[in-house]
């Protein structure tokens, strides 16, 4: 049985991932819930961006406190819902205190260059086109476990955000396949280059770190 | 070659499903999640595809009433058709879907309609194909069909 977060956790820590899973379509929450939990993840799937809002307490209602026992480390949102699109979704977490660092993922059937770009631009840490893959799931964990080894340690950091930098020479070329993100290289993974205490300089000097993503979005098979 | 003639027919069925056309890769996938604690997982995934697929093709009916056609909504139901299609491998299906999304975006109703009956002919042979698999497939009792890659 799979137990690819769970295996890749430091040592010591047997915690699961919690991922919060939200997407309008029955089937599709049916499918990435199995390949969550064949990933060894606490899975909580929901309908709607509200619902999503909701379940981390950032609906403004009262009374939503105590989800300490219920902290979510990923969420995966579909990008096409009804009401809130999962980049609204995105925008409203990325600019909440209390949720911008939990990675979030947007899953989309449409491989859209300038939707992709608006996303990461927001902070997502990956866009996936849909249908989702075990191996997405998979690579998903790794990084996503990866991001959280390294989040005490600021100087390895700069050095990520360097060899992005090396990376982004790439030429985008636009893929018409439905396969999602390529693994990356043995470098280090998709870091979310927003950290708060990287200078704001260094951000406006050097190229935007996403296009990197951007580039290893596109530069694959 | 299975021994076994229920489970030999049921990997005939299986391979004519693909060899056909009618499946692509993404039910692979489904197949590949299924395991002794869910060993009925892509029956059910699948189940839940015809009913979200009924209510889907009810819709554009209902739309398809309403003249003039509108499209912006007619692709919003073909969109989610789309995608759940795709999710569970539906390839012919997908493929009606994508054609009918075009006609939308070209504001053609004539080929919309035609289309949308192809759709369906696609949509009821796939679930007969289907409905028939899993009955053998049940028969036949659990069966490594792909397996998950370790």
């Amino acid at each position: 049985m799979e137990a690819a977060a769970a295996a890749v956790l430091p040592s010591g820590s047997s915690q699961e991932l919690h991922v919060l899973a939200v997407d309008d379509s029955y089937v599709d929450r049916k499918v990435i819930e199995k390949l969550l939990k064949i990933s060894s993840c606490k899975v909580t799937a929901v309908e709607s961006g509200a619902r999503a809002l909701q379940f981390l307490g950032l609906d403004g209602e009262k009374g939503s406190l105590g989800f300490d026992g219920l902290k979510v480390n990923l969420i995966m949102t579909d990008y096409s819902m009804p009401g809130m699109t999962g980049y609204e979704l995105l925008k409203k977490i990325k600019r909440s205190s209390a949720f911008r660092e939990i990675p979030v993922v947007i899953m989309s059937s449409e491989n859209i260059l300038t939707r992709i770009d608006s996303c990461l631009e927001e902070g997502a840490e990956e866009f996936l086109v849909k249908p989702v893959k075990l191996s997405d799931v998979r690579r998903l964990m790794k990084d996503c476990v990866l991001r959280g080894e390294t989040e005490g340690n600021a100087g390895r950091r700069f050095d990520k955000r360097k060899f992005e930098d090396d990376n982004h020479n790439h030429t985008p070329s636009l893929s018409s396949s439905s396969s999602s993100t390529p693994s990356p290289p043995s470098s280090p993974s998709t870091t979310a280059p927003f950290e708060g205490d990287v200078a704001t300089s260094e951000l406006v000097s050097s190229s935007p770190p996403y296009s990197s993503k951007r580039a290893k979005l596109h530069g694959h098979d | 070659m299975e021994r076994n003639p229920l489970r030999r027919q049921l990997q005939l069925m299986r391979k004519s499903l693909f060899d056909q056309g009618y499946l692509d890769e993404q039910f692979v996938q489904l197949e590949e999640l299924q395991d002794d604690t869910n060993p009925n997982f892509v029956e059910e995934v699948v189940t839940l595809y015809y009913r979200d697929s009924a209510r889907l093709v009810l819709n554009i009916e209902q739309a398809l009433e309403r003249k003039p056609y509108n499209f912006h909504k007619l692709d919003a139901y073909m969109h989610q058709f789309k995608g759940s299609s795709s999710s569970i491998g539906a390839k012919k299906v997908k493929a009606e879907s994508t054609l009918f999304r075009e006609y939308c975006k070209s504001g053609n109703g004539e080929g919309c309609m035609r289309c949308f009956q192809q759709l369906k002919k696609e949509y009821a042979t796939l679930r007969k194909k289907l409905e028939a698999y899993f009955q053998v497939a049940r028969q036949a009792g659990p069966m490594e069909t792909a397996c998950r890659p370790k």
